[in-house]
């Protein structure tokens, strides 16, 4: 009778199977690149805001205090977003008319609050405290990255929980003196280890891994 | 049960493996036409269309579960764990005599297996086919179900690898997957065969793909031979093991009826018993309707027979060294536990699985019953039922009086509870059904080879016998 | 101590307050309404699941931003799906208030005014939002202690229900509408000297409202003020008048008496100073290291109470029986004639000769109490027992009373409706209560409430009372208005509002000052400038320390001597013996005993989900009222009841249901059986049956006051009980009470245990093991249980359920043993049914140290912390539930649908920020309060010490009157946890299976009378 396959299909066949074994590979392997893109994470992903508010302008041109103007935080889990008057403390005078400035203007005329999107924004089940890291020696920028260096703000980091856990469990990585803590500028020396190791004994800095640490 | 040979001379009176009187090509006939000429028998219409229905009802329920809420079923606290997990150990049982048949009978070299191993394994994979939806429906968070898998996680946290519903969705998987191996590869010459006897175009491509282009030639067949047997090999342990971790779910917690030693010898030997059971349920329909007796001979029945009165009389002995050792551990909440079961609310089920699983199983000790079809599909589906309640048993009464009477509760399944577990029943049959229409159910080239060997026995029996 | 500010004036909430009060009640509050509908018959399944899978949500600690911004739109709030919502926003102020810090919780102290008293409080507020209510310390009624009523009280502060719009006939209409309409009623009535004003409150114990009221009769000389109150302190004015000839409050110091009986008295959860009470009580009876001595409880009660249950002996009798007693004792004691103990039955006469060599061993030093509720006459010999035994001044003083004109408000509200028919009252005003609900049966109050052409009625729900009243008027919460109260020794407490009214609520003060022609006065200004009048000194000063300190210095009342006059006269100066006996010979005939449910109190509860769904203590029955009997009675009338077969013990109970017969009127009601209560008599608990509470407190239970009449309202004879033949299934979250020898709970006796001060320690086991223990390091949290000390008033449940956002679920998934609290009072009995010893143990999470929850979670979302807590990471948990089978103490708890509310507005306000709120399908359990561990370490490491002992205070530990819950850092030797865990009484439940807790108990210590061997 009459051959239904072609010699051919035998190749096939071989190629298939061991083709896909590698295509499945390949796939978990996308699935974890996509988790880990900046697509997912929206980091260096600037958001729209009512303002476009640059902390590079402020920060390094003007070197205003990064708690100028979030009052907060050092004694607060909340670093505090300025109130519409922290704003026009200065631009009553500076760019007091400038159009960027408009919708800061018009929120203090009216008193209505201006609404800007959260760029570093935790899932709901995660308890994060700025006072305590701030205390500990956790830099700004070791979270926030370069602030000073962003026109328009967005994320430095992916903020999961692999990210925080690199911290987490060993602190002597990553923390620095206090007073470096809002120092925008500040690079790790060579002999981090050696400093963090001493900061982490001298600031009592545990490894805190516990779930409820920031889960509760 | 390797001492079966010895017993034979007595069974080869009642039957032979195989009924005399059929050459290679009639059996290929018989067997195949099932499949591509026979016209489909009307019960198998019948059957399809109400297990159908059933399946429906599954996808309804479990529609209704994931939108609403495990809280749809009968759990509580402190009863947690109801129908979903004795569900689950019922169906992972059921489905371990494919293995056991298949491989550890094939490694015995029992012949008397090959005319059953098919639809044996095919069994096992649609049992634990409808196992595995349980511990994924049984989830609060059935969505979530993919973090008891290791795999690189953004929140750098792996499974908490002492929990044995770990180690339980290893073994599972395991198991299914050696086993659809083991199922396939043995099919594959019959597929072969169906290929080359099917006519219409369709049904041959179909069968040609999956035959991958076997041609029977010796290396083939030689290829074959390592492949099964090394799959055998493999099989092997896992008939053990699988049950073994299953029970582990109890063994490991602390639950008094749950913390003992003795379930996983226990657990494997009733989950053979109530696969056989199965087995058995399922056989003598199926040889009633295609006309398969002179393959599942009355042999088959006996010795099927057989292994469930041996297993079963295992899993009496559980049962007798549960209570015992409740009594002579002199451990309160054991001693509780028991008296609650004997005496408690759920008494009748305790002594309906005592009837089911011990008391009626013992008239397999008759021959007579052994050998009677009907007799035996009567005790078979009792050991399904009993198995159940068993437990049911062990999973509720255990949860509703365990250490602080303060907390304890009582069960009972809501509708939701029957809706998926007879769902499941139904998907099972219908898979069944599905198999037998299109895959031929009892292994054309091994009856073959069955042939040959019982050829061989009949020129050496003296002339007068 | 947390810092606290005086109330800001503009709060930022006005916005949140508009849109709630806009808000039409369909929109939110799906998830209660279906539950509350499965209430009355068992629905099928289908219908009674809150809807949606809502994500992990803590809106309200994420946003409250949102909530301050003037710009606030709720739609942008309704459940968050997504963990992270993709484009939140953040709304900051446009200027933010002074000393204000975000993130950071502010305290403001009030006071909460029940059973004719006031409990101070501390109230934790988020971001402008009351969250949480704790016990003031400086308060002399809470000593930093807060009952289950006035936690929960801030679920009826949120509540969608309250009514929220001014009604006339009705008819929507405007506030102004009513001051227009009220201001030309006025009018006419200054012409008439008032002569057809009514003005109908409950008993008022604010001094500003008192002085308003004053002031209105004397600009209306002809008006009258009626006071009623369904629960009131009626017996206990009246008693006191026919023993002293005038109204005073009996002051009681627990601490000073070694000998107490307490007579148809549960003083330890009623009465103005219950808190007060108890922790005296149980400071007084506590005995640590084999040495100390304890006062002796005796109490005679007809219904088991948690008095009952702590006291060392407890006495059952019929009401009439424990009037006879109270009589013979008198007699017995000097202080009465014509009572003598053959009347009573002999096991009551032993036990009487008992007492009262006992009361007189210890005079000057024992102390006999009768209850609120209990008959006039009871009062008045009680007081005059007191001075026989020369406890007058020492265990007992006398102050004016609390209640600012102690009148009998059933005799007010009779009057009342006399003048009504009468035709005298053209304008009646209702300033809260709801009395065409809970008059008495024989008053016919809602049938003449029609004949009054004015009729206002001010309330917090547009409930029954209002239904018969032209005009409605929303009344403000106490969390929202100005007012002032007196704790039970009059020390007054400065209300003040911790948030603007959610729904533009008015209180009494406005409206009184409207009748006093001052309309528009806030009610700020009408108590700042009362306490201008009363205050010496710098007003300003005055003021602001008052506010912060909860108390007004120097306000308590100076004790009065008074002198009972000769106790003989007692029962002819009554009008009608308040107490007939049954009649023997007729066995079906029972007494009949009416008091106020113990969870949703009179009624004014029955909304409150979380009261609603409270185990009410002894009978651990939620959503329902039962009629009361005990188990031999019961055996007599034919009553059973069995357990379902889901839920079963912790769920589903099936009793008999029996037709009531009582003064010609019939209701039908199930029985429930409580040991230990007297023969021969029924309890039912009134408060339930209502018919407009709102969504989860219509058609609850059955409406008992249709029996209580004016002339018995708190006992009576002539109750007949017949058994209907239907069932009814009751929502109990305990039903089995024997503890099958475990030793759950270890008790001795006094004697006993100054012989072995380790009995407790015998059945520990020592569990050896071959592994190396873990150390923790820096902190060891743990928590030591006082069983002796607890007394199962059930303020730690409600403390736990308001700090961690604990959901309520509804009488259905009760009665599946479904019920979500965290913290659980176990209550067991030992002895013979008829008269059990009672004992409470509290079981929260027990943290074990080799936890077998952890070991077989297979995602580690349960895992043990670096500081010994059991943790549950609930965003891991994919529910498998075998943690929960696997922990011998079933403290875990398990969503098995949506119950938490993530649709409801208000409650979103409610929700505690630092706790998450837990979706379907996840286990949840006690946590230690770990958001309170946590708060207080990160400020310790902030200042760079360790966190100080009892600077961590769980809700539980904090709201328990008896300071039973002790919770601390064990690695601390000098913690008062640690010096608990080492003493002799210290042991842990199931100590054999080798958990280690590190919740443990003190074992119970009675101090019975050698006298009185117990059967």
């Amino acid at each position: 009778m009459a051959q239904i396959f072609h010699r051919s299909t035998n190749t096939i066949s071989r190629v298939s199977i061991f083709g896909g074994v590698a295509v499945l590979l390949a796939l978990l392997a996308a699935v974890a690149a996509i988790n880990r893109s900046s697509y997912l994470t929206e980091v260096r992903v600037a958001r729209a805001q009512p303002v476009q508010f640059s902390h590079k302008h402020h920060v390094s041109d003007d070197g205003i205090d990064c708690r100028y103007c979030h009052t907060s935080v050092e004694n607060s889990s909340f670093a505090g977003i300025p109130s519409t008057k922290i704003c026009m403390n200065c631009h009553t005078q500076i760019w007091a008319d400038s159009p960027i400035l408009e919708p800061v203007r018009a929120s203090f005329r009216t008193g209505k609050s201006l609404e800007w999107t959260r760029v570093h924004n935790l899932p709901g089940f995660v308890y994060f405290d700025h006072s305590i890291h701030v205390s500990k020696g956790v830099g700004c920028s070791t979270c926030h990255g370069r602030v000073d260096q962003m026109p328009l703000m967005s994320r430095a980091n992916t903020l999961y929980m692999e990210w925080c856990l690199e911290c987490h469990r060993a602190p002597e990585r990553f923390v620095r003196p206090r007073e470096q803590v809002f120092n925008m500028e500040w690079q790790a020396p060579e002999d981090q280890l050696a400093l963090g190791q001493r900061l982490v004994r001298e600031y009592r800095i545990q490894k805190l891994t516990s779930c409820s640490v920031c889960h509760r | 049960m390797a001492d079966e040979t010895d017993k034979m001379p007595a069974a080869e009176e009642i039957a032979p493996v195989i009924e005399p009187g059929y050459t290679y090509a009639s059996i290929t006939d018989k067997i195949s036409a099932i499949v591509l000429t026979r016209p489909t028998p009307l019960l198998w219409y019948v059957g399809f269309g109400i297990s159908f229905v059933f399946v429906l009802i599954l996808l309804f329920a479990v529609t209704y579960l994931l939108t609403e809420g495990v809280g749809i079923w009968g759990i509580n606290i402190p009863v947690a764990w109801g129908f979903a997990i004795v569900n689950f150990v019922w169906w992972i049982g059921i489905g371990h005599a494919g293995t056991l048949i298949s491989a550890i009978l094939l490694l015995l070299r029992q012949k008397w297996r090959n005319s059953i191993n098919r639809f044996a394994e095919a069994m096992t994979l649609f049992a634990v086919m409808c196992a595995g939806l349980f511990p994924l429906l049984h989830l609060g968070r059935p969505w979530y179900f993919y973090w008891l898998f290791p795999y690189p996680s953004t929140m750098d946290i792996q499974p908490q690898f002492r929990s044995p519903l770990v180690w339980d969705v290893f073994a599972v998987s395991t198991y299914f997957t050696v086993s659809l191996l083991f199922w396939y590869v043995g099919l594959i010459p019959d597929l072969a065969t169906l290929r080359d006897r099917a006519r219409q175009r369709f049904p041959r491509f179909a069968y040609g793909m999956l035959a991958m282009g076997w041609r029977g030639s010796a290396i083939h067949w030689h290829r074959y031979e390592t492949a099964y047997l090394l799959l055998a090999g493999l099989a092997t342990p896992l008939v053990v093991s699988v049950h073994t971790v299953v029970s582990f779910d109890f063994a490991i917690g602390l639950v008094p009826g749950w913390h003992s030693t003795i379930f996983p010898p226990y657990f494997v030997a009733g989950a053979i018993y109530s696969g056989f059971a199965m087995v058995l349920t399922l056989a003598i329909p199926l040889r009633k309707v295609y006309g398969l007796e002179d393959f599942i001979t009355l042999r088959h029945l006996k010795n099927m027979g057989e292994v469930m009165l041996a297993t079963g009389l295992i899993v009496a002995y559980g049962y007798l060294m549960e209570g015992f050792m409740a009594w002579y551990s002199g451990n309160p909440y054991e001693r509780y536990l028991m008296f609650s079961r004997m005496h408690g609310l759920y008494r009748y089920m305790f002594w309906a699985l005592l009837l089911f699983n011990i008391v009626i199983p013992q008239a397999l000790w008759f021959l007579r019953v052994r050998t009677s079809p009907l007799a035996l599909f009567i005790i078979a589906i009792c050991v399904n039922i009993g198995m159940w309640l068993e437990r049911y048993v062990i999973v509720v009464v255990s949860l509703a009086r365990d250490f602080m009477p303060s907390a304890w509760g009582t069960y009972s399944g809501t509708i939701w509870d029957y809706a998926i577990f007879i769902g499941t029943i139904g998907l099972f049959l219908a898979l069944m059904l599905v198999f037998v229409r299109l895959l031929p159910m009892i292994s054309i080239f091994e009856m073959r080879g069955l042939l040959h060997d019982e050829e061989g026995a009949e020129a050496a029996r003296p002339p007068e016998a | 101590m947390p810092d606290k500010k005086s109330y800001r004036e503009n709060s930022p909430l006005d916005a949140v307050r508009e849109k709630l009060g806009s808000l039409s009640g369909e929109r939110y509050w799906r998830g209660l309404e279906e539950l509350s509908e499965s209430e009355e018959f068992e629905l099928f399944l289908g219908e009674e699941f809150p809807q949606g899978i809502g994500a992990y949500s803590d809106i309200g600690r994420r946003d409250f931003i949102k909530f301050i911004g003037a710009s606030l739109a709720l739609a942008g709030l309704s459940g968050c799906g997504r963990a992270a919502p993709a484009d939140e926003k953040i709304v900051p102020y446009v200027t933010q208030p002074e000393g204000w810090v975000p993130g950071k919780p502010l305290f403001y102290a009030t006071a909460f005014t029940h059973n004719g008293a006031a409990t101070g409080l501390l109230v934790r507020s988020h971001e402008g939002r009351p969250v949480k209510i704790e016990g003031n310390l400086a308060h002399p009624d809470s000593l930093g202690a807060a009952d289950a009523f006035a936690q929960a009280s801030i679920l009826t502060l949120y509540d969608p229900d309250r009514s929220q719009v001014v009604t006339n006939g009705g008819a929507i209409t405007t506030w102004n509408a009513f001051l227009a309409a009220l201001e030309g009623e006025m009018e006419g009535q200054r012409l008439n000297g008032g002569a057809g004003l009514r003005i109908l409150t409950e008993h008022v114990t604010s001094p500003t409202l008192a002085d308003q009221l004053r002031a209105l009769l004397t600009r209306f000389p002809r008006a009258k003020w009626h006071q009623y109150e369904p629960a009131g302190r009626d017996n206990a004015f009246a008693g006191a008048r026919l023993a002293f000839g005038e109204y005073v409050d009996a002051q009681y110091r627990f601490s000073d008496a070694d000998v107490i009986l307490a007579l148809d008295a549960d003083f330890l959860s009623c009465g103005g100073g219950r808190l007060r009470w108890a922790r005296e009580i149980a400071a007084r009876r506590r005995v640590r290291g084999g040495k100390g001595d304890m006062s002796r409880l005796y109490s005679v009660e007809a219904a088991p109470t948690t008095t009952g249950a702590v006291s060392d002996h407890r006495l059952a009798l019929r009401p009439s029986d424990i009037v006879a007693f109270t009589r013979a004792l008198a007699a017995r004691l000097g202080a009465g004639s014509g009572g003598d103990a053959k009347a009573l039955p002999t096991a009551a006469a032993t036990w009487l000769d008992a007492v009262a060599r006992d009361l007189e061993s210890q005079r000057g030093r024992s102390l006999v109490i009768a209850g609120d509720y209990a008959p006039v006459l009871v009062h008045a010999l009680a007081h005059a027992m007191n001075q026989a035994l020369g406890n007058a001044g020492k265990t007992v003083s006398y102050t004016q009373t609390v209640a600012a004109e102690p009148v009998d408000g059933i005799a007010s509200l009779r009057e009342l409706v006399k003048d009504i028919d009468a035709g005298q009252v053209a304008s009646l005003i209702i300033l809260g209560g709801n009395p065409v609900f809970d008059a008495p049966a024989d008053i016919p109050f809602e049938r003449s409430l029609p004949r009054v052409a004015f009729t206002v009625h001010l309330g917090l729900y547009d409930d029954e009372t209002s239904a018969r009243c032209r005009w409605h008027l929303p009344e403000a919460h106490y969390l929202e208005s100005w007012s002032d109260a007196r704790a039970s020794d009059g020390t007054a407490t400065i209300v003040q509002p911790l948030i603007a009214p959610l729904y533009s609520g008015k209180t009494a003060h406005e409206i009184v000052a409207v009748l006093l022609g001052q309309s528009g006065r806030s009610g700020h200004e009408i108590v700042r400038d009362y306490w201008r009048r009363q205050s010496r000194g710098e007003f300003e000063t005055f003021w602001r320390k008052s506010l912060h300190d909860g108390v007004v210095d120097g306000t308590a009342f100076p004790a009065k001597t008074v002198n009972v006059r000769s106790g003989a006269k007692f029962e002819s100066q009554l009008p009608g013996s308040s107490a007939k006996s049954a009649e023997p010979e007729n066995k079906e005939v029972l007494e009949i005993v009416f008091r106020p449910d113990p969870t949703i109190f009179d009624g004014r509860f029955a909304n409150n989900g979380w009261l609603q769904e409270l185990p009410k203590p002894l009978t651990k029955l939620t959503w329902d009222n039962a009629v009361l009997v005990s188990p031999k009675t019961a055996e007599r009338l034919g009553f059973e009841q069995k357990i379902g077969t889901t839920g079963g013990e912790r769920g589903r109970i099936f009793v008999d249901v029996a037709e009531l017969t009582y003064a010609g009127v019939k209701i039908r009601a199930p029985v429930w059986i409580a040991p230990g209560h007297a023969d021969g008599a029924a309890t039912v608990l009134f408060g339930y049956g209502r018919t407009r509470a709102g969504r989860v407190g219509d058609r609850v239970g059955f409406n008992a006051y249709l029996l209580r009449r004016s002339d018995a309202p708190w006992q009576d004879a002539g109750l007949m009980l017949r058994k209907t033949g239907s069932q009814y299934p009751l929502a109990c979250t305990q039903y089995h009470h024997n503890m099958e020898g475990r030793e759950l709970v270890r008790s001795a006796a006094l004697e006993e245990y100054r012989k072995r001060p380790d009995f407790a320690r015998d059945k520990e086991h020592s569990n050896e093991t071959l592994y190396p223990g873990v150390s923790y390091e820096s902190y060891a949290w743990g928590m030591a249980i006082d069983t002796s000390a607890c007394i199962g008033c059930n303020a730690c449940v409600i403390a736990c359920q308001a700090e961690n956002n604990i959901p309520v679920v509804g009488k259905t998934e009760v009665t599946r043993g479904r019920e979500m609290h965290w913290l659980r009072i176990d209550r067991y009995y030992k002895g013979s049914l008829d008269e059990p010893e009672t004992f409470h143990q509290p079981v929260p999470c027990m943290h074990c140290e080799n936890a077998p929850c952890e070991i077989v979670c297979p995602v580690g979302a349960t895992t043990h912390s670096q500081e010994g807590l059991n943790e549950m990471a609930y965003n891991r948990c994919v529910g498998t539930r075998y943690c929960s089978n696997n922990c011998p103490y079933k403290v875990r708890r398990f969503n098995f649908l949506q119950y938490a509310d993530f649709d409801t507005p208000s409650f979103k306000l409610l929700h505690n920020p630092n706790v998450t709120v837990r979706s379907r399908g996840v286990m949840e359990k006690c946590t230690y309060c770990v958001q309170r561990i946590n708060a207080a370490r990160i400020d310790a490491e902030k200042e760079g010490r360790r966190v100080r002992d009892g600077e961590v205070q769980t809700a539980c530990q904090a709201a328990c009157p008896a300071e039973a819950i002790v919770f601390g850092d064990i690695n601390d030797r000098g913690s008062h946890v640690a010096k608990l865990k080492s003493d002799l009484l210290n042991y842990g439940l199931l100590t054999d299976l080798n958990t280690r807790p590190r919740t443990t108990y003190l074992a119970t210590v009675r101090n019975p009378n050698p006298e009185l061997k117990k059967t």
